[in-house]
């Protein structure tokens, strides 16, 4: 029998903001442990949780671009469980009115786009850190450590429609999530590590039937890469299970990276009863359409319309978008060059070739690097002036990426400025002709080609500091003689 | 209206003797009786409310202030190792 793949994720974002939810905490990660907490985030008794405004406004930016409605009213409420990583016993969260709801996304899966329904935007609190001790996981450890630095750090929930029909669709969606998520500055959102999180509920159904199969939900995904491989084997374990007769537990189950199957894990005694209720010492979040407006203000051009900008207006080529779309960081970087230089497709090829390659070989990111847009659009006028040579300026941009040092220093230092001075090409021409007689006779008895032997040559003795065409032209006046 | 007493204090990891269920079970169902009285009103026009307090976005400023005697919240750990809440084994 045909199945069906039917994959909805629950996505969990840490917001960038400086301290955490609902106390004056630091969020900043690898601090020493239990050094960024609070009576409030440790759930002292007497204490008042205020909202972070930084945090919903990250949140409500999010569901903006997410295409979401933003509700009038949300309501924060206590979700209870006993667990060592949740100091208070409950966890802040949002459950029957959250922030916002039925958005979507749009996804690229092999050339094809595909709309993906977001159920809901909501906010909560993070909880702590556990160290396992005796063992390499919560399962068979003797004991733990707990670590509340992470404790009512700002996270974002969003959820999906079950409308994902594959590991691929859903591997392609958490990439979207997350270049829009750092794109308009929200979250680092970097799966490995933890700032982006996802969880995967999964069922397969016979292919044209209308009812949902049971569902198990996936844990433990930590990159785009087991994101993929988790949603594959559970596929398969399901659709195996499902041609023997047999029938699927609604369970959690963890992905094990180095088998790379789910594992069950055991099912806990209470099916979730969390006994939700509002949250007394937090009042309602009620965005006013001042206060929404001032936030869509600060989310400037959504990848996508910048991608249909650099499509439509650079007229550059799809794969160049892809490449300048990559990181924000890189994308700002083209922006801002293209501020001081009109020429998208020269800068485009700059960034894409030689910038790129040197930030690869060195393991590099754009944000590392000394060289200032300014700088690269300084280089590219001067060979556009004649000043230096296209093929030299590669080696400049090298030097200048490695040493720091401004390009106009590297050019003057080294002496590499182009020579237009044409009395300094024609000794060298000379000097050429006079050592070359061999191909010197060729030329003169009819084979052209020969010439480009020669230019070499003087490029060569120039040290590339002579202009090509400047140097055939004098060559052939000089030969033609 | 009956409760789960076992159920009830196992969520809220309370033990009890037979006589505290018994006891704490008749008092929660008169608890629940008492708030079963509120069913009766009508309210069709009463918009759901989740605070008696006519307030809304109470917010703070995104700024760190850190907490002037932090190490005193470990002193409440029963254990403590490498500066971190020791606690006993998790899952079984």
């Amino acid at each position: 029998m045909k199945y069906e793949t039917i994959i909805g994720l629950e996505i969990h974002a840490q917001l960038l903001t400086e301290s955490k939810m609902f106390c004056a905490c630091s969020t900043k990660f690898g601090a020493k442990p239990n050094t960024n907490i609070c009576p409030v985030c440790t759930g002292q008794p007497g204490v008042l949780p205020v909202m972070n405004q930084k945090a919903i406004e990250l949140a409500i930016k999010t569901a903006l671009a997410l295409n979401c409605k933003i509700e009038k009213s949300s309501v924060f409420a206590r979700k209870n469980y006993f667990y060592p990583d949740l100091p208070k016993d409950f966890q802040i969260s949002q459950y029957e009115l959250p922030l916002a709801t039925l958005g979507h996304l749009d996804i690229v899966v092999e050339g094809k786009k595909k709309r993906i329904g977001i159920t809901r935007v909501h906010l909560e609190e993070d909880a702590g850190k556990l160290v396992h001790k005796g063992a390499a996981r919560i399962m068979g450890a003797t004991e733990s450590l707990v670590d509340y630095n992470r404790t009512g750090v700002p996270l974002m929930e969003i959820v999906s429609e079950p409308d994902l029909r594959s590991p691929a669709e859903a591997k392609a969606f958490m990439e979207t999530l997350q270049h829009l998520l750092q794109f308009i500055g929200v979250c680092d959102a970097k799966m490995e590590e933890g700032s982006l999180r996802c969880d995967a509920n999964i069922s397969l159904r016979p292919a044209g039937e209308q009812k949902f199969g049971t569902k198990t939900e996936v844990k433990n995904m930590n990159s785009f890469k087991a994101v993929f491989k988790a949603l594959k084997a559970e596929e398969k374990r399901h659709e195996e299970v499902l041609s023997e007769g047999g029938k699927i537990n609604q369970e959690t189950r963890f992905f094990d990276d180095i088998t790379e199957q789910t594992i069950g894990m055991r099912s806990k005694e209470y099916a979730h009863d969390y006994r939700y209720f509002p949250e007394p010492d937090l009042v309602p979040i009620e965005p006013s359409a001042d206060w929404l407006a001032k936030i869509k203000n600060t989310s400037g051009e959504l990848p996508e319309a910048k991608r249909d900008r650099f499509l439509n207006e650079y007229k550059l080529p799809e794969a160049d978008a892809e490449v300048l779309l990559a990181t924000p960081a890189l994308t700002a970087y083209f922006e801002e060059c293209l501020k001081l230089y009109d020429h998208p497709k020269t800068i485009a090829n700059w960034l894409m070739g030689d910038l790129t390659a040197y930030l690869k070989t060195n393991n590099l990111a754009i944000e590392q690097i000394n060289l200032t847009p300014a700088q690269l659009v300084e280089m590219l006028q001067m060979i556009d002036k004649g000043t230096i040579s296209g093929k030299l300026a590669k080696t400049i941009l090298v030097e200048a990426l490695k040493s720091g040092k401004t390009i106009k220093d590297i050019v003057a230092e080294q002496g590499l400025t182009q020579i237009s001075d044409e009395g300094e090409i024609k000794n060298i021409i000379d000097e050429v002709i006079e050592k070359n007689p061999k191909q010197v006779g060729e030329f003169r008895s009819g084979k052209d080609a020969v010439v480009m032997f020669l230019v070499g040559q003087v490029m060569k003795l120039s040290k590339g500091r002579a202009k090509p065409d400047a140097v055939q032209k004098l060559l052939r006046q000089k030969l033609g003689q | 209206m009956k409760i789960d007493v076992e159920a009830v204090a196992k969520l809220a990891r309370l033990g009890l003797s037979p006589e505290e269920k018994k006891l704490f079970g008749e008092q929660l169902s008169r608890i629940l009786d008492h708030a079963d009285t509120l069913k009766k009103l009508n309210t069709d026009k009463v918009e759901p409310t989740s605070h008696a307090i006519p307030m809304k976005n109470v917010l703070r400023e995104d700024k760190v202030i850190p907490c002037a005697n932090v190490d005193d919240i470990l002193l409440n750990a029963p254990q403590a190792e490498e500066h971190m809440f020791k606690v006993p084994r998790i899952v079984e």
